[in-house]
């Protein structure tokens, strides 16, 4: 019996043992990426289709920055200008309505084939047709499907003339033009692949110009060219020896999709990616601390705030609205839930925006925001709920505001949702007060401004779903001040515009502006020449070397 | 003996059983089917998402959502949207993935053995440590070895394991390099490695290229020991439950009586009889984790069906979340049908009957 026993004792443990050896005995391998190869761990699920034409993704505008070539580029010197990037030079006509670029000699695709006017009109033309999400940016100029052929012409092979419909600001054109989808394709590579489509009400042409193909496939002329794209897993870049200006140091740039901050930043750790890019504050924190390890930050033209919409009356009483810019305690977030990831900036136009102000007037101040509500007749405090999407920072950012909000007698209901059910209720004006952020969609001060300062429709019908619309607010001078700003053509006097629009929605809006966003990266201290741009389209990858 | 004899005796009664037990199934599952399209279907409408926002994103002009929303078919009314989607199913016509850009069938080719590799080996090491660990408890009921099984256990019902899974890939990979981070192979062998089954162990051991079987064992290895510890912590406590249910049998004295050692009557004859309700729990605790286990595939960052269903619904992507519930149903009416036949063929009655 005993033996029995004992026997059957030692073989369980040597079964156990067996297994454990077999499970964790893999030896010690301390991982490094190839030198050649620059590896980026990066929440990539967000891309829908590699297609310049269509993509309006965040991190699909970093894949087509490094990717894509554009006729002129954000000037990284000076953010309020655009510099040459295929074009050689342009002129603007007298009349303000005609652009000519001249390309610069000898350019080439990555595929080999020659870089021509032709390739940039044809670009043009399937980014109008095809009419995807980003189209508005060259639409507004009074473009359509019907007239994209004569107002986006090649003259001769290096010369391309684009006609705009009134004359709007040089500065404002140039800068939309700088924007992804105005990125120039191989139109004789995409023409091999284009598909053929039946006409219909809603499409009127007969093929595709390719957008099947470009979905995953590639036809530019970058730093880097696209190998591969596996949606959720991984994209794929190596370097492109045809490229114009500098030759990328490494041959390969490898994003891994990998959600999670804490897993990002033992993979960097370890040193199994070089660089991770969604680091939440106390990751960020560890690696900043680590000897091996360092940060990098830029701000982003992206700002956070919360918006009360003037469907509720007691929202859309004045003085309300300016309470709630008192009852925000800009510094306690700012040194807590925003450490690293965000800076205070109250005003609508990014930092590096052309006209941008810096100036951020308001503070908690409780007894002043008291004194306002008192004004509008609710000394008493009242009722509110607030949508926020769960995660953060927003959820940390709404409970902070919930507190100093309860010190005035304001009862916040915070209702949490996922991110995708907060917007839809958001869009359809269904919300009291709403907390979000806003990504500029093109490097101008027309983006933001046309969003927060104009409502040319204030009815449900409205078409322009502007965040004023969303907020039910109703601004016939604001939305006018806004359109007159695109058409002042001398640079200065239009900085001047917005710096006015800018601190009347300081003084009025609906719209209480916390803080910029900050871009931040850990990376392995032996990268050298990683640096994240002002915006997501220029944090690029080309001049990263590694010792 | 006699089930031999019967055996030979009444083989065609027997087939015949077999058939219409396979008959009732079909109509089973194919009801268990409609029903759960329907379910899936008529779920995926009414959350307050905008399908038409997860396609444009937040960005997208007015004129663009209406014509998207036009394209989706979601202007028509509910019910005939259900009905082409049933028709087009049927077909074989699972629609596109929002989010991939790509069928969804190629999608779920692609995810589903990521997680079976993945679900296989963690109940081969569930089954292959819970069951003698079971075993064990049982027969020295209220041991100390017994209640230490009984912490295991109760670790495992109750630690959240995305928790686990940090703490473990803190330890066997961040401190320990033992293992390799999250994801299914190294960056050097995910170019230069092409997969045939999509079972990455099994392709690279295929190809003979030896170096990449080791790549993928570090990765997989640390994701299936968790799984594994997960469905031992439950087969451990069945075994156990079971076990000692057999031991209090009257056989089992008349065993003992008879002067068999005790290694044959646990092994031999108690754990034979606690093994056909065991293949029911095991095969629940697969069907479990081939369901895809969110939380881990998450954390070590696993592309498998969890991940990409999770992923699209809360991105309303239907057609995937409807594609995925599909292709989870089936393993899941497969492999009770498959238990449900093993149960036959290892419970002597059922051979009789």
């Amino acid at each position: 019996m005993m033996m029995e026993k004992f026997a059957l004792r030692s073989r369980a443990l040597l079964a156990g043992a067996a297994v454990s050896a077999l499970l964790i005995g893999a030896a010690p391998a301390f991982a490094v990426t190839p030198a050649d190869t620059l590896v980026e761990g990066f929440a990539i699920d967000d891309i829908i289709s590699m297609d310049p034409g269509e993509a309006f993704e965040l991190s699909t505008a970093e894949v087509t920055g490094n990717t894509y070539d554009l006729l002129v580029r954000l000037d990284l010197g000076d953010t309020s200008k655009v510099k040459p990037d295929l074009a050689e030079s342009w002129t603007v006509s007298d009349d303000g309505l005609t652009y000519t670029f001249k390309l610069k000699p000898g350019l080439k695709f990555a595929s080999g084939n020659p870089i021509t006017a032709a390739d940039v009109a044809y670009s043009f033309e399937r980014a109008v047709k095809l009419d995807k999400s980003p189209a508005f940016i060259i639409d507004q100029f009074g473009i359509s499907g019907d007239n994209v052929a004569e107002k986006a012409k090649a003259i001769d092979d290096t010369t391309f003339q684009f006609t705009v419909d009134k004359a709007y600001a040089p500065s404002f054109v140039l800068n939309c033009l700088s924007a992804t989808v105005a990125s120039i394709v191989d139109a004789k590579l995409v023409k091999e692949h284009v598909a053929a489509v039946t006409p219909s009400a809603d499409y009127k042409w007969d093929n595709d110009f390719g957008n099947a193909w470009l979905k995953t496939g590639y036809a530019g002329s970058g730093a880097y060219k696209l190998r591969e794209w596996r949606a959720n897993e991984a994209v794929v870049m190596e370097r492109n020896d045809n490229y114009h200006g500098e030759k990328a140091k490494l041959a390969r740039v490898i994003y891994r999709n990998m959600k999670e901050s804490s897993a990002q930043r033992l993979a960097l750790e370890a040193g199994d990616i070089d660089v991770a890019r969604n680091l939440e504050p106390n990751d960020l924190d560890a690696i900043a601390k680590n000897d091996k390890l360092t940060t990098t930050s830029a701000p982003k033209g992206t700002v956070y705030y919360i918006s009360l919409n003037q469907k509720n009356p007691n929202l859309a009483e004045p003085e309300v609205r300016q309470a709630f810019k008192y009852l925000v305690d800009y510094d306690a977030l700012s040194s807590t839930i925003l450490k690293g990831i965000g800076e205070i900036h109250q005003s609508f136009l990014p930092k590096g925006d052309l006209g941008a102000i810096d100036t951020n007037p308001f503070k908690l101040d409780v007894a002043k925001a008291k004194e306002l509500l008192a004004k509008a007749g609710l000394a008493d405090g009242f009722s509110v709920t607030m949508d926020v999407r769960t995660g953060q920072p927003t959820t940390g950012m709404a409970e902070s505001i919930q507190q100093t909000l309860g010190q005035a007698g304001i009862k916040l209901e915070i209702i949490p949702g996922d991110g995708k059910q907060t917007l839809t209720k958001y869009r359809a004006r269904n919300h009291d007060i709403y907390i979000g952020n806003w990504g500029q969609d093109y490097f101008d001060p027309n983006s933001n401004a046309q969003t927060f300062a104009s409502n040319p429709d204030n009815s449900d019908a409205g078409k322009s779903h502007t965040l004023a619309w969303r907020n039910s607010w109703d601004i016939p001078d604001l939305t006018k001040e806004t359109e007159a700003a695109l058409l002042e053509k001398d640079t200065g006097k239009r900085a001047d515009m917005y710096k006015d629009l800018q601190q009347k929605i300081l003084d009025t809006s609906p719209f209480v502006i916390i803080h910029q966003q900050l871009e931040v990266a850990g990376l392995r201290k032996n990268l050298k020449g990683f640096a994240l741009g002002p915006s997501f389209d220029t944090n690029f990858v080309g001049p990263v070397s590694k010792e | 003996m006699s089930a031999v004899e019967n055996e030979s005796g009444r083989g065609s009664a027997r087939a015949v059983a077999i058939a219409s037990a396979i008959g009732r199934f079909l109509v089973i599952a194919v009801t268990t089917y409609l029903g759960l399209l329907a379910v899936t279907f008529f779920i995926g409408r009414v959350i307050p998402i905008d399908p038409v926002l997860a396609v444009l994103g937040d960005r997208a002009p007015a004129n663009v959502v209406e014509r998207t929303r036009r394209e989706m078919g979601l202007d028509l009314p509910l019910i005939e949207q259900f009905y082409i989607y049933v028709k087009n199913a049927l077909s074989g016509d699972f629609g596109t993935s929002v989010l991939t850009t790509n069928p969804v069938m190629t999608d779920i080719r692609r995810a589903f053995p990521a997680t079976i590799e993945l679900a296989t080996l963690g109940t081969l090491i569930g089954s292959f440590i819970g069951v003698p660990l079971g075993v064990l408890a049982a027969v020295r009921r209220g041991s100390i070895i017994d209640q230490i099984v009984r912490i295991i256990g109760l670790i495992g019902y109750s630690v959240p394991i995305f928790w686990l899974g940090l703490l473990a890939l803190v330890l066997f990979y961040a401190k320990l390099q033992w293992v390799a981070f999250p994801a299914r192979l190294d960056v050097v062998y995910e170019y230069t490695f092409t997969p045939i089954t999509g079972f990455y162990l099994l392709d690279s051991a295929m190809q003979g290229q030896w170096d990449v079987f080791w790549d993928a064992y570090r990765h997989i290895v640390l994701p299936a020991s968790l799984l594994g510890y997960f469905s031992l912590a439950y087969i451990s406590r069945m075994t156990r439950s079971f076990m000692l249910n057999e031991l209090a049998q009257e056989y089992i004295v008349a065993a003992r009586a008879k002067g068999l050692s005790e290694r044959r009557i646990i092994w031999a004859h108690a754990l034979r009889n606690a093994a056909v309700p065991m293949v029911t729990v095991i095969a629940l605790s697969y069907a479990n984790l081939l369901e895809g286990s969110v939380l881990t595939e998450t954390v070590f960052s696993w592309p498998g069906i969890g991940l990409y269903i999770t992923n699209s619904l809360q991105n309303a992507d239907m057609n995937a979340v409807l594609g995925g519930t599909i292709a989870i149903g089936s393993v899941f009416i497969g492999i009770n049908l498959l238990s449900d036949l093993l149960y036959r063929v290892l419970d002597p009655r059922t051979k009789a009957g």
